[in-house]
């Protein structure tokens, strides 16, 4: 079984990352696959690496990271989102890609699932 | 090989994708940047329904006018579909009394959904996108 997921929010002002998180966690753990992330709309804003929050909170975007470095999972930023929201390739996360929607329908032909994460 | 390349574009393989709009057009981004993706979506030849209910039944609306609020109006866009063979215009009969308006007041032909039917369409789709 494969999973796509889309964040469709920001972090911290909203849970849709950490839920997407978690989700995409526990259903690697459970040995299900999670190819690809795909992030629209204020979800870009999870791809930016000049995020510094309080070290007794949890760093949303650095946990993507780790999740696609020990799990290889492909985290993709729409271009179209993130040049709105002057998301570019110099302030990007480890692991994280800038592409475009292309990848985001490409998970809806491919995989068994897609999951939205958002309002 | 072959059918690893034609996975990697997604050619040949045709899915009934479904976009929810939810949302009034303007206040969120939602509609605006939701109309990117049925139109990529339908790029790869795919099988799109639009679906219309809630405050996104205003995205249909005759007579939008965005001077006042100075962003974009992107409504031309709705017209345009056809041309992208975007076709399957849904809207849900509860949204439109709820908010005492008829498919007069929509700037696209469009076909009138109960609930039921609704789910029942829902329930045919391969992939449900909701904006």
């Amino acid at each position: 079984m494969q999973f796509g997921i889309l964040v469709n929010e920001g972090p911290y002002s909203h849970q849709a990352s950490d839920s997407a998180y978690l989700f995409a966690r526990t259903a690697i753990e459970k040995g299900y696959k999670v190819p690809r992330v795909f992030f629209y709309h204020d979800g870009v804003y999870n791809a930016s690496r000049l995020a510094t929050p309080p070290q007794d909170d949890r760093n949303v975007g650095a946990r993507w990271s780790k999740l696609a470095a020990d799990h290889g999972v492909d985290l993709v930023v729409c271009v179209a989102a993130a040049q709105r929201r002057g998301i570019t390739d110099g302030v990007l996360g480890d692991n994280f890609r800038i592409s475009g929607l292309g990848q985001l329908v490409e998970m809806g032909i491919q995989y068994d699932r897609l999951v939205t994460f958002g309002d | 090989m072959s059918d690893m390349d034609e996975m990697e574009d997604g050619s040949g393989i045709v899915k009934k994708f479904m976009f929810l709009n939810r949302k009034a057009p303007h206040g969120t981004v939602y509609a605006l940047e939701g109309l990117e993706v049925v139109l990529i979506t339908a790029a790869f030849d795919q099988d799109v329904s639009m679906v219309f209910t809630d405050d996104g039944i205003y995205q249909l609306m005759k007579g939008i006018d965005t001077k006042g609020i100075e962003v974009k109006d992107f409504s031309r866009t709705y017209r345009a579909l056809e041309g992208y063979d975007i076709e399957k215009l849904y809207v849900d009969q509860a949204s439109l009394d709820a908010r005492g308006l008829t498919e007069d007041d929509l700037i696209v032909d469009v076909t009138v959904l109960s609930v039921d039917e609704m789910a029942n369409l829902m329930a045919e789709q391969d992939v449900v996108i909701s904006f």
